[in-house]
């Protein structure tokens, strides 16, 4: 059995059942693969129980808003039931770090009625292992601790191991976002961490056939699978862009090429938004790392939304967002060397500091609202399991 | 729109007869040719079949062939399990991925690669002189898979006998066979690689066939599979459509497919340079296997003409030669005279190939590379 803990602080009022409710939903979501999987959510804590408890401490591992995770043994909520599985638990923690070291017991007592207060549940248990198998006690610097958690439908849970869960918000909480993914290694982080923070994820890549080649449109899908087993069930809208870009292309000088294409995919990802009813928009821009992302830069390009652009990775260091993709599984994808060709379009000197007015003269060569609503029409949709 | 497939360097489609000839080794004979009864005996009796085929196809004896799971095991094979002798290793730089992974694998730092002229062949000089003492192994392919051009294997034989190199001299012939008459005693070298999917058979088998009085060992340990060289029960219905598509490759080939294949190759080069302002062939004057067409497209992106092409039911490669990806030429780009922003589209022409593909192919490339410029 597994004993997971997801923070409370933001749980206030009525809202409190519905987040718990995401989260039960999301965690049997993940461990739907696991034939025996259970899941219970007896009063603030959800119980994984299943026969592969480290293939649901993996899958578990990945449910956004669970703050911690304990392969537990189950008790019954008195005293001396709860002297024996502590006995048994911390004998194997013992034997396990080949009988050195020292420990201490932790007790939280959901249930007030239980009898004995936390301090004197952990003095009697402590006592019993002490005495019982024979572990040094040290209540400052334990080498490891033993849990005790007394739940208020009789039962009770012993863990000696408790490891970190991914944190922030159950997915799907916060709404929709429409991400602007490509092959590359920042979007997918981008879209993570929105995810990370209760987003639903609604990704749409730009293909410009045959500038980019139908595998780097493979790549893709692969990396919004990955994200898919972060955020659960996403479907990837693919975005024909390559006639468009052309004319934005011989709409504008050279330099300002990279701000009009970003504009319009902005203005595509709104027409999406609208349709799927997303309610902000995220782009993997870090401030100042490529010439589209100077302050300037994004203030023109982000002119064109309504909705919240929300930019994650805005003061990431490349090196940090690297860390990030080979923890989420998307970095190896990432730097999978099909071709993007986007660098095709991409002029010598893309200007670092466009003016708006400029920007605005080459657009109103074009109807780009009708351009956006029309590549939103064209587009394709791939649903990822 | 009707397709046209001109990527039968990459791979080609199984020929029915060669279907037919498989088939019931899935269904019927389907034995582990190590079984003692008839099952087994059935399906050895095929391998035995397709054993006799190969031999034939490159004028050696049943016994001096080995199956394997494809080219790039049989130059393993025939690099890595070359008996040692000294720590070194020579390849050309235009070796196949596999050969050169291989021989890099052995040799480590003392891997020797030997560039090439401008004209898309190894220089046989150079080569031979890399071969002292301490080579154990050299490698030097046949027809240059990217490029077409032959390669002068016959004359690095003659120059590093006359040397008296006593290392493992290994051939990738993958290219080669089907396309070319083609003859290990002729050759000289001591083992070539040879890979089905090239000629119209089925994926998943190759072959090594070492000369004789040559001894290799294998790679990996087990049963006495093909002579203990290669431990593994055989994939027999892949080894007899091998067997069958080779004989039916050096027949079309005794019938003229070559020559055909050679005419339509030069008839569909003929076209496209002058469609194409700038286009030249990659090695022109050079030897050439009949099948593949290398061309050289200035200011052209050629994995774009590629998709460009595919977009038209066109299916060509893009010259890994170039490797524009880390804007760097690669040596073989550097020895051609190719510009970082070349690009180089490889064209690849089967027994099965006709002049209405070539039409089509033709019409189609110089719409597809005003496509390809963004």
């Amino acid at each position: 059995m597994i004993v997971c803990r997801y923070s409370e602080i933001f749980l206030k009022g009525k809202n409190r059942s519905w987040f718990e409710r995401r989260l039960e939903r999301n965690l049997r979501a993940l461990l739907s693969d696991l034939p025996d999987a259970r899941v219970e959510r007896p009063h603030g804590r959800l119980l994984v129980h299943a026969s592969d408890l480290e293939g649901a401490l993996a899958r578990l591992g990945r449910c956004f808003g669970l703050q911690s995770m304990s392969p537990a043994l189950l008790a019954r909520a008195d005293i001396a039931d709860l002297e024996r599985v502590a006995i048994e638990g911390a004998r194997a923690e013992w034997e396990r770090r080949g009988q050195r070291g020292t420990f201490k017991v932790e007790a939280r007592r959901a249930d007030k009625r239980f009898p004995l207060p936390s301090p004197e549940i952990a003095r009697r248990v402590g006592g019993a292992i002490h005495e019982q198998v024979g572990i040094p006690v040290d209540v400052h610097t334990p080498d490891f601790t033993i849990g005790v958690e007394v739940g208020a439908d009789g039962r009770a849970f012993v863990f000696a191991k408790t490891v970190p869960g991914p944190g922030g918000l159950p997915v799907g909480t916060a709404g929709r976002v429409v991400l602007l993914l490509s092959g590359g290694i920042d979007s997918p982080v981008a879209g993570w961490m929105m995810a990370k923070r209760g987003a639903e994820l609604r990704p749409v890549y730009f293909h410009s056939f045959p500038f980019t080649g139908d595998k780097t449109k493979e790549k893709v899908a692969q990396l919004a699978r990955v994200l898919a087993r972060w955020a659960g069930p996403i479907t990837l809208r693919v975005v024909h862009f390559t006639e468009v870009q052309k004319a934005l292309r011989e709409a504008g000088p050279a330099e300002l090429a990279v701000v009009l294409y970003r504009r319009m995919m902005l203005r595509v990802a709104e027409v999406v938004a609208k349709a799927e009813s997303a309610r902000g928009l995220a782009t993997g821009d870090s401030l100042g790392q490529v010439a589209s992302q100077t302050l300037e830069n994004l203030g023109v390009i982000g002119e064109v939304a309504t909705l919240p652009v929300l930019r994650p990775l805005i003061g990431f260091d490349k090196a940090d967002t690297i860390a990030l993709a080979r923890r989420i599984g998307t970095y190896e994808l990432s730097i999978a060397p099909y071709e993007d060709c986007c660098s095709l379009f991409v002029p010598k000197h893309p200007a670092t500091r466009a003016r708006l007015e400029d920007v605005l003269a080459a657009e109103s060569k074009l109807d780009p609202a009708a351009l956006a609503s029309e590549l939103f029409e064209r587009s394709e949709s791939i649903a990822m399991p | 729109m009707r397709e046209v497939y001109l990527d039968h360097a990459a791979s080609t489609p199984v020929d029915p007869r060669v279907v037919d000839a498989l088939s019931p080794y899935f269904r019927e004979q389907f034995g582990n040719p190590s079984s003692l009864h008839r099952k087994g005996i059935e399906a050895e009796r095929g391998i035995n079949v397709a054993r006799a085929e190969i031999a034939r196809a490159v004028g050696v004896e049943p016994a001096q062939v080995f199956f394997t799971s494809g080219g790039t095991e049989s130059n393993a094979i025939g690099i890595l399990g070359a008996p040692a002798r000294g720590r070194a290793a020579v390849a050309s730089a235009i070796e196949h991925p596999s050969a050169l992974g291989s021989a890099r694998m052995r040799a480590g730092d003392g891997l020797r690669v030997i560039d090439i002229s401008p004209r898309g062949t190894v220089d046989v000089e150079a080569f031979a002189a890399a071969c002292d003492h301490e080579v154990a192994v050299a490698t030097c392919m046949l027809v240059s898979n990217e490029l077409g051009t032959v390669q002068p294997v016959r004359e690095i034989t003659e120059r590093l006998r006359a040397r008296g190199f006593r290392g493992h001299f290994h051939v990738d012939a993958v290219q080669a066979l089907g396309k070319l008459p083609l003859s290990l005693p002729e050759l000289g070298a001591d083992s070539i690689a040879l890979s089905s999917h090239k000629l119209h058979g089925p994926k998943g088998v190759g072959a090594l066939v070492v000369r004789s009085g040559v001894s290799l060992r294998p790679l990996w340990g087990g049963g006495k599979h093909e002579d203990g060289l290669r431990p593994g029960t055989e994939n027999a219905p892949g080894i007899v459509g091998f067997g069958r598509a080779a004989a039916l490759a050096t027949a079309a080939l005794a019938e003229g497919a070559g020559a055909r294949m050679a005419a339509l190759r030069d008839l569909l080069v003929a076209k496209v340079m002058a469609a194409v302002p700038g286009v030249r062939e990659s090695c022109p004057g050079a030897p050439r296997a009949p099948h593949i067409a290398s061309l050289v497209f200035p200011n052209l992106e050629a994995e774009v003409l590629v998709h460009a092409l595919e977009a038209r039911g066109v299916y060509a490669s893009a010259g890994a030669a170039c490797a524009s990806r880390d804007k760097t030429p690669s040596h073989v780009a550097r020895a051609l005279g190719l510009s970082v922003r070349d690009g180089m589209l490889r064209l690849s022409l089967a027994r099965i190939s006709t002049e209405e593909d070539i039409e089509i192919a033709a019409a189609c490339i110089p719409e597809a590379v005003k496509a390809a410029r963004p």
